[in-house]
């Protein structure tokens, strides 16, 4: 690990002028920036301990919910609300890691994790998300683990998170406080593509901190859930997931969609929300057909690699079952 | 006397100090004066160094070598021993794996020397470089009989495959994969390595064999053997990859010796894919016939896997194939094809867990194809003796193994399982598990001492099986003490010399040597008493004596070991026995067998595949202590879900590197992945296996399993999956 100076942050204005300093990082869970330290992937100078502010709360308000930056995937996950009014969000988040790693993770820390790129993660091995403009060995590589969805000829590292997922798919909205004051990201802009510029993550300037996440619950918020698919039963990251919503009307002979929620992760280079998939649902009866037609536009675009080809159609069946058990109810 | 202690359920003794941190693992010795080593490891797989830059490093504060192939202290003899494994040890610049050793820096703290490694730059020259086997597969080669296959050659014919395939009513011939494995033992490699004075050498490394190191640094620095000191007091897993000492452990010596200073070296988790062996990748096709009855009438096994451009381990993998069917026409085979690699080496069952998949696989799909039970097709052929060495067995329980094991799980082999009301399929299946009983030399000294306990040595090692407690309970009953007076203790290679723990062969042979020491000492003790003087049994004869926890009793008048001791003027006594295999026992096939049967979930579309129950039945001698073997048993069993559904190390073919370096990205089972598993055993009485009549469980547990397994999610799915590991893709 290289040398940091330590700061412990006692306000968020505090917080927000350390983040400014070059070279500087915030630290609140430590899961994901402690690991990459250790590897040197990371090498920041300066740490800015935010672990400490008073970010922690979780307000059910009407009309939507307030996740501090600092409450913990745990608390969200168990928070009655939370379970009540978006389930998506709180199964994505139990799927997600270990209970060890969850009672560190915080919201925030979640917003901001980095790729699990095998390559990214290997000093050996060039990376443009790493080191701009130095070549990118995965996309001939091993990309069993890679998107399919928002790659470029520079990167093709999926988003790792499965909380984002969710919160994509409920339009829920980022608020950031920076050396400007505070402002509000979507969590769909939050995320950036690849593009030319891998190493450019996120839609937040220098000393811009989390403070919390307000996501709208709807009635597809209710009714929504969220199923993963991965290697092994537990703590793996996902080959393909889906977090969706649905809002039903009419009777229980002829449901229609009012509206449909759909994201995917697993396959994109950022969490993958698809207006289009949900558009497509709007009026159609919540049939397993419905369901495949609107899979089949989601992936029209999709771009694989040798070795995650099959990520395509499981993608499909995966949107599909997530749709299904939403049109069922909890 | 009966054994009383041996085989009772006992709570593992060390079980205290593991759960409470007091048991001292190799990384954690405290040595003062202690400095820590990283090692650089290459990016290429193949080529030269053409310059290290070391001057960031040594400017880092506390750095007090980057040592480099080009100011390594060069050894005196850069040749291993024979069946050892040949190491990379900076004498030279060739690079002949991706992640081989290039540089070390040693430096005053762990943290320091990390970051100093980071900051040497090694500048290397590429050559072509390939790991994929088919680009080598037409240089395959035969090779060398090795220890690892019994010393058996790789080739066996016997009778007429051909024939017997053609006359066969119904055939299989299919092709099954097996991937690169690597084995993850929760404990890092570590040594840590002691120069007392210029050619005195004390080394504390997490092994599977203390005897083995001790050779090995003693050949390359030159020392006489007795020079050279190993302690290994508790390991936290091996699996074969601490089987033979590997480059970090020469390279720690070297360190020391070169900065004067004691040296700790552990590798981290990415440096252990590679560097300390793995299991290697096999391709095997089994052409399997049978008559009309299930009757197996030619089974042809030809086995390739890979190794490195240096070394030759061979998995020898159709070796399963010789013993486990009554067969007529049988030919297995063996080759090897040199790659771009490290070199692997055993692990878990090597061999009888790669081979056993393909065999119990094509088994079962011969059954499917004559519709017939899987179970009763492999009693139509099951094999009195063994159908290669035209042998008997020295015991052979497999018949009550699948008769016991279809009872408990309730095997009923009726074609397909109706799903369930969640749409998930389910699937039965069932495989044969074998793995051989070895049994090597091995010594151990019983010794008596004044207050009446026994303190019973063996140079073996403990990978945490259980080695503490189930010697001291034959110990125990050797010498006639209660559990609590016997201390056994183990792991240096001052101590009497036991082989190498694996191939699940330590409860074998260090057993037979402490019963042997320990009735020894018994008898030496009696010997004693009824010729002394001062001792009530004087003049008794030596085999009126009975003996019960540490007294000697004869015609109403009793002694005690400790009186002896005492009265023949207190210094310990003590006995020395060795075991090992001898001519009478050639005579016998020898074997552990066993029976696994497995019900599994399919989710049809996603193609995930739960486990749900294995029940696994095996009789493997004489159990020492049921509640420990219970735990093997289920821990092997483990491992064989697994290698069914999760473990692959995975190379980037392009540069010839691991990209599944760590545990996120090698998988192995979660608790989630891990549900229902029944270990049961069957006892079997072996008198000719070996004195403690012990056949060894260590490994067998996973033999077999994957095929169970993937038989059952055929049974579920109706897709049969020959290529490890089952993953979800494969099933979509």
């Amino acid at each position: 690990m290289r040398h940091f100076t330590f700061e412990r942050a006692k306000s968020v204005d505090e917080a927000v002028k350390g983040g400014a300093q070059p070279e500087a990082a915030f630290l609140a869970g430590g899961t994901s920036l402690v690991d990459l330290m250790k590897l040197e992937v990371l090498t920041p100078l300066r740490i800015v301990d935010v672990s400490r502010l008073d970010l922690q709360k979780i307000e059910a308000r009407t009309g939507g919910l307030v996740l501090g930056a600092l409450a913990t995937n745990t608390d969200v996950a168990l928070h009655p609300e939370v379970r009540r009014r978006l389930p998506a969000l709180a199964e994505a988040l139990l799927s997600g890691a270990s209970p060890q790693l969850r009672n560190a993770a915080t919201v925030g820390g979640n917003l901001l994790q980095r790729t699990r790129c095998a390559y990214f993660r290997d000093l050996a091995t060039l990376c443009n998300k790493r080191t701009p403009r130095s070549g990118c060995d995965a996309l001939e590589g091993w990309t069993r683990m890679h998107a399919i969805l928002g790659g470029s000829n520079q990167c093709i590292a999926a988003h790792p998170s499965d909380m984002c997922v969710a919160l994509a798919a409920f339009d829920a909205r980022v608020k950031v406080r920076g050396p400007q004051g505070e402002r509000e990201i979507a969590l769909t802009d939050f995320h950036l593509l690849p593009e030319q510029h891998p190493d450019r993550e996120f839609a937040l300037s220098p000393g811009e901190l989390v403070i919390s996440v307000f996501v709208p619950t709807t009635a597809a918020a209710a009714r929504s859930r969220y199923v993963k698919v991965r290697d092994r039963a537990s703590y793996a990251f996902a080959l393909v997931s889906c977090a969706a919503g649905l809002e039903l009307s009419g009777g229980t002979s002829g449901r229609i969609i009012r509206e449909a929620r759909v994201a995917l992760g697993g396959v994109g280079t950022k969490p993958w929300r698809s207006i289009e998939a949900e558009r497509a649902l709007a009026g159609q009866p919540p049939t397993k057909d419905s369901f495949r037609k609107a899979a089949e536009l989601l992936l029209a675009g999709a771009q694989p690699r040798r070795d995650n080809a099959f990520k395509v159609e499981l993608a499909k069946r995966t949107m599909v079952r997530a749709l299904t058990l939403a049109a069922e109810g909890a | 006397m009966k054994p009383t202690i041996t085989g009772q359920p006992l709570a593992r003794i060390d079980g205290h100090a593991k759960v409470t941190g007091a048991a001292r693992y190799s990384a954690e010795v405290q040595i003062s004066g202690v400095a820590y080593g990283v090692l650089v490891t290459s990016a290429c797989a193949r080529g030269r160094i053409l310059a290290i830059e070391t001057n960031d490093a040594e400017r880092e504060p506390g750095v007090l070598a980057v040592i480099t192939p080009k100011n390594a202290l060069r050894l005196p003899d850069t040749k291993v021993p024979e069946n050892d494994r040949v190491v990379q040890v900076l004498q030279d610049d060739r690079i002949v794996y991706s992640n081989q050793p290039v540089a070390l820096v040693v430096a005053e703290t762990l943290e320091g020397a990390m970051h100093a490694a980071l900051l040497v730059k090694v500048h290397e020259e590429k050559e072509p470089a390939t790991v994929r086997l088919d680009d080598e597969i037409k240089n395959a080669f035969e090779p060398e009989p090795q220890s690892a296959s019994g010393k058996k050659s790789a080739d066996q014919v016997r009778g007429d495959p051909a024939r017997g395939l053609r006359e066969a009513a119904m055939r299989i011939d299919e092709t099954y994969q097996t991937p690169y494995e690597t084995h993850n033992p929760l404990e890092p490699h570590a040594t840590t390595a002691v120069w007392n004075g210029p050619d005195r050498l004390t080394v504390y490394d997490a092994t599977q064999g203390v005897f083995g190191v001790r050779k090995k640094l003693a050949k390359m620095f030159a020392l006489p053997t007795g020079n050279v000191r190993v302690l290994t007091k508790f390991v936290g897993g091996g699996f074969g990859c601490k089987g033979t000492p590997w480059s970090h452990v020469i390279l720690a010596a070297l360190a020391a010796k070169q900065v004067g200073r004691p040296v700790k070296l552990v590798l981290t988790r990415p440096q252990m894919f590679g560097m300390v062996g793995g299991r290697p990748l096999t391709r095997q096709r089994l052409s399997v016939g049978a008559n009309k009855q299930g009757k197996l009438t030619a089974l042809r096994h030809e086995s390739v896997s890979t190794t490195s451009r240096f070394d030759d381990f061979l998995e020898p993998a159709a070796s399963v194939s010789r013993h486990s069917y009554a067969c007529e026409n049988m030919a297995t085979s063996h080759r090897l094809v040199r790659l771009d690699i490290a070199t692997p080496t055993y692990m878990r069952a090597p061999g009888e867990a790669t081979g056993g998949f393909a065999l119990e696989s094509a088994i079962d799909e011969l059954a499917h194809a004559l519709k017939m039970d899987p179970l009763a097709l492999r009693l139509a052929s099951y094999a009195e003796t063994d159908p290669t060495e035209d042998k008997p067995f020295s015991s052979k329980s497999l018949r009550k193994c699948y008769a016991e094991g279809a009872r408990r799980f309730g095997w009923a082999w009726n074609k397909r399982s109706p799903a369930r009301a969640d749409g998930m399929l389910v699937g039965v299946g069932m495989a044969t598990s074998s793995y051989p009983a070895y049994f090597s030399k091995a010594e151990a000294l019983a010794r008596m001492l004044p207050d009446g306990t026994a303190l019973v040595t063996s140079g073996a090692v403990d990978l945490g099986g259980g080695t503490y407690t189930v010697m001291s309970q034959v110990a125990a009953d050797a010498i006639g003490l209660p559990m609590d007076r016997v201390r056994f203790d183990l792991g240096d290679s001052e101590m009497p010399e036991a082989p190498r723990s694996g191939g699940s062969q330590t409860a074998a042979s260090c057993a037979s040597a402490v019963l042997l020491a320990g009735r020894a000492l018994r008898d030496k003790l009696v010997r004693m008493a009824v010729a002394d003087a001062g001792s009530p049994l004087l003049g008794a004869r030596p085999d009126e004596v009975l003996i019960e926890n540490g007294r000697m009793t004869a015609n109403g008048r009793t002694d005690s070991f400790a009186d002896v001791v005492k009265r023949a003027g207190g210094a310990p006594v003590e006995e020395r026995a060795r075991a090992g295999p001898d001519e009478a026992r050639k005579k016998w096939s020898l074997h552990s067998f066993g029976a696994q049967f497995v019900e599994v979930l399919v989710d049809p579309d996603l193609g995930h595949v739960r486990v749900k129950r294995l029940v696994g039945v095996f009789a493997g001698g004489r159990i020492l202590n049921a509640r420990l073997a219970r735990s093997q048993l289920m821990g092997g069993m483990v491992w064989g879900i697994g290698m069914a559904l999760h473990e692959e190390t995975v190379y980037d073919e392009k540069i010839g590197r691991i990209m599944t370096r760590d545990l996120a990205d090698y998988h192995v089972p979660a608790h989630a992945d891990v549900q229902v598993i029944e270990p049961y055993f069957i006892e079997e009485e072996d008198v000719h296996v070996d004195p403690a009549g012990v056949k060894g469980i260590g490994e067998i547990g996973i033999t077999g399993t994957a095929a169970a397994i993937a038989n059952a999610v055929f049974n579920a799915t109706g897709k049969r999956v020959r290529s490890l590991p089952i993953t979800p893709d494969k099933l979509l």
